[in-house]
């Protein structure tokens, strides 16, 4: 360490009596350099200027006597920034460690999503799920259970980052402890919102979207808890309509009840899940309408769902600059014969 | 015997004096002008803090000697309100001046070895030391 101060000390020295002799552009160039060196073996501000007045006092014979002073202010002064260089430093590594430890609970949400393949002839489906931070307050499930019926879910935090997060996780847990008998919508939502008002604070909402498919009759039964609608389209028409059902957001009073609706899927038929997310992003600054997202998937009705939720991503993110405001899940789920 | 002197705080007067009194002490230990900077930066917040959380005090600085090393103690001790959470003062940018790097955290950061007592409506004891190397 002394060795290393001597030997910059040396450096210094040398780039300064350079510079003095010719007050070359490369001389500066090379002290700018220099100072990566210094920051990496730690030189604070205050012994950069001591070694500043050490090193010219070298190599200029009788400084002026102010010229010497005046370096005790500049001293002075330069500790508070050696000291705010140095927080800086330590605020730097603990936002490192911040960072790891997010990233680990990051992954950890992850796991929680489900990730089989869905193998049913009858059914095309596809889900896009992206964070806006490095955690996500969307949450999304699907499963098949005893007997063959498929269920989607979609469920948004009102809130962001770690907090949201923390109250999806729970939501994952409630869901794994319901039994298949309980796979109708309004059950479902009826005893995920026991759950969630028991256990989350006053001032938090998730909203949850539910739905079954039946692929014997090709039924769709479907619940809403306060969410953003989906969308239905029928191939027939080529119309889209709203996917709406009354419902209160889970969380806010012991017992709602939830309304159940039911559709007939046809061949080309789909159903499309979403969180506010997607409604919510802003083109050229404005929120965009439900009607130009119908327009994008009208776009891509002849690709299969998973590339229609991905494109529909990869526009918004882009027309965005890439800069998320919201988590951001998009689903569908198509009858395909 | 080894120099001792005592300041008392109750105004920014005092603040000087103490840190005076340091930069001195610190110069004929032999502290080159870096170190002698430092000690009396951390002699000045300490003093500082003295002066507006506890209206008095008083700051002590003597020389100091263990295992062949020589050094520098500061010990600034008031009767004042004491401090509550001395975790939280302790941290990183949580000083009402916000994330300039001074106040207690700096001067821990400015000399080698630090402590803190302090009762809440008792008084705060802050102790720190600089070793020559
Ligand atoms: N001697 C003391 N007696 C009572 N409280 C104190 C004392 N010293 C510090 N404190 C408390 O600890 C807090 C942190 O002190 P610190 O010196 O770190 O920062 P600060 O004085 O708030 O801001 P600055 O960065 O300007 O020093 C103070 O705000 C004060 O509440
Ligand atoms: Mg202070």
């Amino acid at each position: 360490m002394e060795d290393m101060k001597v030997s910059m000390y040396q450096l210094y020295k040398d780039m300064l009596t350079s510079y003095l002799e010719d007050k070359s552009e490369h001389a500066l160039y090379h002290a700018q350099q220099f100072s990566k060196q210094m920051m990496e073996q730690d030189m604070s501000p205050e012994e950069t200027v001591s070694m500043h007045l050490s090193v010219f006092q070298d190599i200029a014979d009788d400084l002026p006597e102010e010229v010497t002073d005046s370096f005790d202010l500049l001293l002075e002064v330069m500790i508070g920034y050696g000291l705010a260089y140095r927080e800086h430093q330590s605020l730097r590594d603990r936002q490192q460690e911040l960072e790891s430890e997010l990233n680990v609970a990051a992954h950890m949400q992850r796991t929680l999503l489900p990730n089989k393949k869905i193998e049913i002839d009858a059914l095309d489906f596809g889900v896009v799920s992206v964070p806006a931070g490095k955690m996500s307050g969307d949450y999304y499930h699907y499963d098949i259970d005893d007997r063959g019926n498929f269920a989607v879910a979609v469920a948004d935090v009102i809130g962001k980052g770690v907090p949201a997060a923390m109250s999806m996780s729970m939501i994952k847990y409630a869901m794994d402890t319901l039994t298949d008998k309980q796979m109708q919508p309004s059950v479902v939502l009826e005893s995920l919102n026991r759950v969630v008002e028991r256990n989350i604070d006053d001032d938090m909402f998730i909203t949850m979207m539910y739905g079954v498919y039946h692929p014997d009759d090709h039924y769709f039964y479907f619940s809403s808890a306060g969410h953003e609608p989906g969308f239905f389209y029928t191939a027939k028409d080529d119309t889209f309509v709203s996917l709406e059902a009354k419902g209160l957001v889970l969380g806010v009073s012991p017992k709602v009840r939830y309304e159940e609706q039911k559709l007939k899927l046809d061949p080309g038929d789909f159903v499309v899940f979403l969180s506010d997310g997607v409604t919510e992003s802003r083109v050229n600054g404005e929120f965009i309408e439900r009607e130009q997202i119908v327009d994008m998937i009208r776009e891509r009705l002849h690709m299969d769902s998973q590339e229609i939720v991905n494109e529909i991503y990869e526009q918004l993110e882009k027309a965005q600059e890439f800069q998320l405001r919201d988590d951001f899940t998009l689903m569908i789920l198509r009858r395909k014969v | 015997m080894q120099v001792q002197t005592h300041v008392d705080i109750n105004s920014e007067w005092g603040i000087v004096a103490a840190r005076q009194a340091g930069r001195k002490l610190a110069r004929e230990i032999g502290f080159g002008s870096v170190d002698q900077a430092r000690i009396t930066t951390a002699i000045s917040e300490l003093a500082r803090n003295i002066y507006l959380y506890a209206n008095q005090g008083q700051i002590k600085i003597e020389e100091v000697s263990a295992g062949g090393k020589q050094g520098m103690k500061i010990i600034a001790s008031d009767e004042g309100p004491g401090i509550k959470d001395l975790r939280r003062v302790m941290e990183d940018g949580f000083t009402t001046s916000g994330g300039l790097g001074a106040g207690l955290p700096g001067v821990k950061r400015l000399m080698d070895d630090f402590s803190i007592e302090s009762e809440v409506e008792q008084g705060t004891v802050i102790t720190a030391v600089k070793w020559l190397r």
